[in-house]
């Protein structure tokens, strides 16, 4: 099924679909007049998405004729099984609403899987992964799992996928304004900062490294998404740098959002989120972010991680 | 602006941030001067971004596509006295219109000797393509979809990644680079961008197969400037076509030919980007605060002379 490497075919497809979309009945879009207060587009002309940039039912209906499959991975490893069940009640209220959605929840713990209702169009698989006594293994090996993950079933059955972080819930619509070739998402606590500030892994030595008069954004490691085959590149890569600083004794400051972020650096987003789509509970709201739609609830480390 | 010495920013008004971009591509690094404007919206409803002087960087954008290798196809037609104005467009293009890529020209001319012998750069070709003249003006512009959608099948899917469609009778006068690729590409026509839906020129009769009713539309895009993938654009031709002839089969002529059902086209199926007014402006214009910049502008000319009829 789903997309084949045939883009001619797909960018057909697109059109024949949108063109059977009838009677478009909303607000006339302004030239002149939009949000002011933030930047809306990159300097190669990605979208930034924030509310009021976009309008939701419109978008909505150009993707659903388009009989998509969005897949979404999420990693419950060790005591982190206990996040599952609000990420996924609530992604069911907020996300992808009736797009065709299939969760892949990579686990140690199977049977602590927690049975969610899932309508129709919205499916589980439950793919057994190992645990780890450290933390940042069991974040950094998602970029091979879920390279392998494609390789073996995900680019069959899914047009797009997105990586998600487990340890969150859903508050507020997240739809189709998100769908794009490479999409990333800019990190809520550096939005504001200065390059020079991004934690970027600073060693010449490590494979991820980006020298501090570069750089576009910080994107968080917690949501990567995209074409499938496009994100599957991105696994690839990152996984093997990974493992190229691997086999040099280095592990990157944040393991796999460095191998990101380098990536990104290089490979430029198509579509940026804004960091209403990747919030932190533990931050005060701010002016800019009307809306959270996605963030990381407070937790203990300490408890629930298996190492410090 | 006093980081990178840009003069951008003396020309916006509010909140214009300035900083100096390092941009980091697979070809190198460059310097960009970035300023944020805020009084323009960049991007459609959509999220398909719409391209304005500062809202992008051309060094990055190009260095993001020359390792492509594209080539883009860029269709104009010069039939009967219109072929005056071949020389100014291509000597313009030249300067200004894809620097640096490979550009194939494609001449549409009822009057094959009177095309100028033009100087074109390195990976720059052109071709000319013998069509029929008209004793309508109305009749040559709308028969060009037709003819653009056969030379794409005949010759242009093989020889080109993206095309270009503009109207000969305009001038290059500044940059117009990579910015304005993308799948399906569409320009605000410059008369309309300020008006209400329910003053734009649309097609208004409901027998019309272009008919889009007051309540509805985007914006009003300039049948002067259609761009995109091949193929995109191969499917906008077809349909623009075929309704055409539809609506001449019950003895129907839309408000404004081809570019009437090029509107109903694309408010049915969005561009996934859209170009500002500076890359279509018009000669007899008053520039406005919001074009800082004009890219592509029909010259002025004297309609009862150059056109075959009224």
């Amino acid at each position: 099924m789903r997309f084949s490497s045939n883009l001619k075919q797909f960018v057909l497809l697109l059109i024949v679909g949108i063109v059977l979309l009838l009677g478009l009945l909303y607000k006339q879009p302004s030239v002149l007049v939009g949000r002011t207060d933030v930047v809306a587009v990159t300097p190669w002309l990605a979208p930034i998405v924030w509310e009021g940039t976009f309008d939701p039912d419109l978008i909505d209906m150009i993707y659903k004729s388009m009989n998509l499959t969005i897949a979404t991975t999420v990693f419950a490893v060790g005591k982190y099984v206990r996040f599952l069940r609000d990420f996924l009640e609530t992604a069911e209220k907020h996300f992808m609403v009736d797009f065709n959605v299939r969760y892949y929840v990579f686990t140690d713990r199977p049977g602590d899987v927690p049975s969610v209702n899932l309508p129709q169009g919205r499916h589980l698989s439950v793919i057994q992964v190992p645990g780890s006594n450290r933390w940042q293994e069991i974040s950094a090996r998602r970029m091979e799992i879920i390279q392998t993950a494609i390789e073996r079933q995900i680019r069959r059955e899914a047009d797009y996928i997105f990586c998600l972080d487990v340890d969150s819930k859903f508050h507020a619509h997240w739809g189709a304004e998100s769908l794009g070739r490479l999409v990333a998402v800019i990190h809520p606590w550096f939005y504001l900062a200065t390059r020079e500030h991004f934690t970027y892994e600073r060693r010449p030595a490590s494979t991820a490294y980006i020298p501090m008069d570069e750089g576009d954004y910080y994107y968080a490691g917690a949501m990567f998404g995209g074409f499938v085959e496009d994100v599957y590149t991105l696994t690839k890569v990152c996984r093997n740098h990974l493992e190229e600083d691997a086999r040099n004794s280095i592990e990157a400051l944040w393991q796999e959002e460095s191998h990101l972020n380098r990536y990104l650096l290089y490979n430029k987003p198509s579509k940026l989120l804004s960091p209403e789509y990747q919030w932190d509970d533990k931050k005060t709201k701010t002016k800019e972010v009307k809306v959270i739609r996605f963030s990381s609830v407070v937790k203990n480390y300490a408890e629930i991680r298996p190492n410090v």
